[in-house]
């Protein structure tokens, strides 16, 4: 690749909060999501799914449901077979390390191992009927033994979640370096923890759902969904329905939101997308919630067993631990959430000698892949939990124990000694933590906080200050695309194979071109997600799209810039040094009048048959950018947070919540600002309120809203947001990933706030999910372990 | 999570409504503000073949304020209550527990009829009527009856209401001047059903002696009930911190609270002592 220009130090567009262009429709009600694309005479899909959590399927009789009126057909996998090119689903994002037989089927054929996994299509005209129809499918179980618990799961004698498994242990493997034994051996003082994870599900708020639409006049089929990743859906479409690539076509509209939850494609999708070509007919399956929380991967536990040797003055001098990682029934996409648990522990801080035994176990559950953090949240709990209790170890202030232990600025760019999976070294590229900690620690006033504390425990109320830090590798490689073009209308069009999910993505790339081009953001169109539009893309997921979408659209704004002012040097006869993009226009700089719109330029670049084209230039107003990546840039994050326990009810009550993150640049500070509040919210609920629920025969036991509670407004404080702006060197814009490094301090800043409003009690808190009940219990059990004393 | 197929009715009458509920032989329901039968429907716990929608019949959405007491009709809906003026001073307990139900949408379509009907343990509304002893008027194809709150439940999400039988109104008993009260819960969000909520109101003598205590419990039992010996605790007696703690000790002792997703027994008889405190406190 050739060098790229940075931005410059001083842009005029990148920087300014600006109104999201994506707003307009979306507040008129004009966005068009899955279920909104028209689909006139198009059926619709309901699965009957496993009710059980391991079984054999004995008898599946059909003819009731397939005689009910309405329906146009019912499937079992048998059906679906002459048009797969496999039962079970293709890898998505392939890797070597996995077994071929560790996807989910398409459809399940003769045995079901988890609760939700599909077996039965039923396809009719409306989704009513098909609801109506699927009732009357019959299906005969055999129960098999169910495995609930990813740590009796692992113990050689353990029933198999699957009867192909020799094992349900997936990986067994170690991350490490150094000799963490020797360093434990002498270490003046060793802390251990064991900790119990949680993160739960994604819980857009739009479900997932596909539309698929055979079209005999073009021989397309033309397929929405609602998806984090249209190409890579694409690529698993073609490949499991054997579809030449020239006959399929895969569009994300809008989408209602990922989080983890549609970063790949489903055994539903795929399902739907064959009842489509077997039928000739436009079929569309819509997701509804009760099916989300069972067929919609989650993030559940983690156990870990950690310690960690210090010196007398609290400095790190190794840490090591064991983690059982539960994976559920199957391997959708590859197994990197345990990895990226595995392999971040050690965080902002310096750490000389590191192992982590990994165990990653399949249970009789549905199967577990990224929900926003992807694993880096339970790293980050684990670490900042031995963070607090060394400091209670050695008497020593949080703060500082911390400020002992992180990577300093000077020492930047920082390589430990680990790989990631690209098996690039893990590099913390810039940032400056001990700033962030102080900004953190004077906004939420730590100095006044001890007679804040004094002053409520006199009024018999219990408050508590956390805090935490993070760093968060954001823009995942190897590549984004993007294509801008100057339309002869004067529009700009950008296509880009990342996706928007309602982040303001089309904004941020829109204003990222603005910088370059000179046109207002209102005149740009960003289509993404988009298979006909750009033939390759990644998608939206780890953070990554500003620094690799953006940096494709810089890229290919800049190659477009330099190609208007080649051109209009030469029709306005002047130097390009002396030209300026500004209000659509190329212009004498300092000479409003005398220019050339870049509407008339992009009319000229489409050229005239017999003429050759103007200035020497290639044809047409626009570039084509494939921005390549391999190292990652860190985010990092420091919170503090105050809160409140009643000791009476369990419950916790946020008082004030300061987040200090830095995203390097800030495109647009609006929509970063949102995504840090999106983070945080999210690890509020993480910590207090979500817990996806399971009983020992792996019956999901939360599966509405009712049960699983998310966090709602009113459980919400202001959440005060402070950006701190260390420019990453490794991309052109100097930006960072925003909406996980929001999530990760959450949880363990939270839970150190309650623990230090439960000090009077010596109570420890060791669970990354906390309901008032444990609260409460676990009051009791320090009030038992007193009295015993 | 569609609805079963069904039909729909909308009488214009009570008789009308009656007559369509006997004549279905237990296939019909009835329709108020929907709030939790849509669910219901929806998740196809229930597969009614006819709703019968009571939102033509005239008069049931009224809310009357006479010497004897509060009369609500069925479909008086939650936001009914929040906004009524007169409600404020004629029954201050009743306005303050309606903070605590549901959202604004639902607060928008929830009525006080299908509340009762509903008959939810952890429901403020129930609870209230239990607690103040309201009077519950039904009607049915054998004519009308009258049906005291405290024996109208006969267990979680069930009645004693007959096949065919209409909730048309409840009152409320005249609300005393000076008349102490507190309204307590606890719930994970705000909106959601509680865990434990305690709804309480008495009077006091010219020495500020407690008067005919009435404790009601939400949430934290099989259906709303009283909680006598709390109240005997405190009856005829001058309140202080002592006998509150007393009294809290006493309640949570004497209810029977369920073991469920959202709390063991253990922990919602913590809360109720807590509530009972509390809302002793705000009284
Ligand atoms: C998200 C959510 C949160 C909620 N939170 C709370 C809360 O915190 N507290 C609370 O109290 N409630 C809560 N609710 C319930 C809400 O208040 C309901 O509206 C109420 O319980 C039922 O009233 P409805 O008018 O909607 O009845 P419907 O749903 O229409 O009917 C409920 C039942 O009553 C029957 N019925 C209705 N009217 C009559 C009548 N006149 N005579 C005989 N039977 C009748 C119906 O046939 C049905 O069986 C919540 C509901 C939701 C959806």
């Amino acid at each position: 690749m050739k060098p790229v220009a940075n931005l410059s130090p001083e842009p005029r567009v990148v920087g300014k909060r600006a109104r999201r262009i994506e707003d307009p429709s979306l507040l008129r009600g004009q966005g068009r999501y899955v279920d909104d694309v028209p689909a006139e005479h198009a059926l619709e899909v309901a699965f009957v799914r496993s009710p059980l959590a391991h079984a054999l399927i004995t008898r599946v009789d059909l003819t009731a449901a397939r005689a009910h009126p309405g329906v146009a057909a019912v499937y079992t996998a048998a059906d679906l077979a002459p048009i797969l090119t496999h039962p079970r689903m293709p890898f998505g994002f392939p890797t070597d390390a996995l077994p071929r037989n560790t996807t989910p089927w398409v459809l399940a054929i003769d045995e079901v191992a988890h609760v939700g996994e599909p077996i039965v299509m039923v396809v009719a005209d409306t989704r009513a009927i098909a609801e109506d129809a699927a009732g009357l499918v019959e299906i005969d179980y055999e129960s098999l033994p169910v495995v609930s618990d990813p740590r009796t799961a692992l113990q050689p004698d353990s029933p198999r979640v699957r009867r192909e498994l020799s094992s349900n242990v997936l990986q067994h493997y170690h991350v490490n370096y150094g000799d963490v034994n020797a360093a434990f051996a002498s270490a003046p003082r060793v802390f251990t923890e064991h900790f119990w994870q949680h993160r739960g599900l994604a819980s857009s708020i739009e479900c997932r759902g596909l539309f698929a639409r055979p079209d005999p006049a073009t021989n397309v089929l033309t397929v929405w969904s609602s998806t984090q990743m249209s190409h890579e859906l694409f690529r698993i479409l073609s490949e499991a329905l054997a579809l030449d690539e020239n006959t399929l076509r895969v569009i994300a509209p809008e989408v209602g939101g990922g989080f983890g939850g549609k970063f790949m494609a489903y055994c539903d999708e795929v399902a739907t997308v064959a009842a489509a070509m077997l039928l000739g007919r436009p079929v569309k399956w819509v997701e509804d919630r009760r099916e989300h929380f069972v067929g919609t991967i989650h993030e559940r536990d983690q156990f870990w067993a950690l310690e960690a040797a210090v010196d007398a003055e609290g400095h790190l001098l190794g840490v090591r631990g064991r983690m059982v990682h539960d994976h559920g029934a199957y391997t959708p996409q590859a197994t990197n959430v345990a990895y990226n648990s595995a392999s971040s522990v050690t965080g902002p801080y310096m750490v000389p000698h590191y192992d982590l035994e990994v165990f990653v176990v399949h249970t009789n559950m549905t199967p577990v892949a990224p929900v926003r953090g992807a694993g880096y949240p339970q790293a980050a709990f684990a670490m900042e939990r031995m963070m607090d209790r060394i400091a209670q170890g050695l008497g020593l202030d949080r703060a500082e124990v911390r400020l002992r232990n992180l990577v300093p600025t000077a020492k930047m760019p920082y390589t430990k000694p680990l790989k990631n999976r690209a098996g690039a070294p893990v590099t913390l590229d810039s940032g400056d933590y001990a700033a962030c900690q102080d900004i953190a620690l004077k906004a939420i006033d730590r100095a006044g906080f001890a007679a804040r504390q004094a002053a409520a425990l006199a009024q018999g109320r219990y408050i508590g200050l956390g805090l935490a830090h993070c760093v968060k590798p954001t823009g995942r490689g190897p590549y984004e695309t993007a294509v801008v073009r100057v339309q002869p209308s004067g529009r700009v069009s950008i296509y880009t194979g990342a996706l928007a999910m309602g982040q303001g993505l089309k904004t941020t790339l829109a204003i990222v071109c603005a910088e370059q081009l000179g046109v207002d953001l209102d005149s740009i169109d960003v289509m993404a997600g988009d298979t006909s539009l750009n033939a390759l893309g990644m998608g939206g997921f780890a953070s990554r799209q500003t620094i690799m979408a953006g940096s494709a659209v810089h890229v290919a704004s800049l190659e477009v810039r330099e190609k208007a002012l080649k051109v209009a040097s030469h029709l306005l006869e002047a130097a390009a040094e002396d030209l300026e993009l500004r209000d659509g226009r190329v212009q004498i700089a300092g000479v409003p009048g005398k220019g050339i719109k870049l509407a008339e330029i992009a009319r000229k670049l489409r050229g005239s048959p017999g003429y050759s084209m103007p200035g020497g230039v290639s044809p047409g107003l626009e570039a084509d950018s494939m921005y390549q990546a391999d190292i990652q840039c860190y985010a990092n994050a420091c919170h503090a947070c105050e809160v409140e326990v009643d000791i009476h009810t369990g419950e916790t009550r946020i008082l004030r919540y300061i987040a200090v993150q830095d995203s390097g640049r800030l495109v647009n500070p609006a929509t970063a600002e949102g995504q840090v509040h999106g983070g945080i919210v999210h690890g509020i609920g993480n910590t207090l309120f979500e817990w996806m629920r399971f009983d020992e025969e792996g019956q999901p036991l939360t599966t509405t809203f009712a049960d699983y509670l998310l966090t709602t407004a009113t459980e919400l404080p202001m959440i005060e947001v402070i950006f701190h702006e260390s420019p990453s060197p490794l991309n052109p814009l100097g930006v960072k990933g925003i909406g996980e490094a929001a999530t990760l301090p959450v949880a363990p800043a939270l839970v150190s706030a309650i623990e230090d409003a439960l000090g009077p009690f010596g109570v420890k808190v060791n669970d990354a999910t906390l309901s008032p009940v444990s609260v409460l219990s676990l009051l009791r059990g320090a009030a038992q372990a007193a009295a015993q004393a | 999570m569609k609805l079963p197929p069904l039909d729909y009715a909308l009488p214009r009458s009570l008789d009308e409504a009656i007559a369509l509920l006997s004549e279905s032989e237990g296939q019909a329901k009835l329709l108020a503000g929907g709030q939790s039968l849509m669910p219901t429907l929806a998740f196809r716990l229930a597969t009614p073949a006819l709703l019968i929608d009571l939102a033509a019949i005239p008069g049931l959405d009224r809310i009357e304020i006479t010497a004897a007491g509060v009369r609500l009709g069925a479909r008086v809906r939650w936001v009914d209550i929040e906004q009524s003026e007169p409600l404020r001073t004629a029954h201050p307990l009743l306005v303050a527990a309606m903070a605590h139900v549901a959202h604004y949408q639902i607060r928008n379509r929830g009525t006080v009829g299908g509340s009762l009907a509903h008959a939810d343990p952890a429901a403020e509304w129930p609870g209230l009527c239990v607690t103040c002893d309201a009077i519950i008027e039904v009607i049915g194809p054998a004519g009308s009856r009258l049906i005291e709150a405290g024996a109208f439940f006969s267990g979680p999400l069930s009645t004693h209401l007959a096949e065919a039988e209409i909730i048309t109104s409840i009152t409320l008993p005249a609300w005393p001047r000076g008349r102490r009260w507190g309204f307590q819960e606890f719930s994970r969000r705000r909106g959601d059903f509680a865990l434990a909520g305690i709804a309480l109101h008495y009077d006091t003598d010219a020495a500020g002696r407690v008067l005919d205590p009435h404790i009601g419990v939400i949430g934290a039992c099989h259906s709303p009930h009283r909680l006598r010996a709390a109240e005997q605790a405190i009856s005829g007696q001058v309140l202080d911190d002592v006998l509150i703690e007393a009294c809290a000790q006493a309640g949570s002792a004497e209810v029977d609270p369920p073991t469920d997703l959202h709390g063991s027994a253990r922990y919602r008889r913590a809360l109720v002592h807590a509530m009972l405190s509390r809302a002793l406190q705000q009284a």
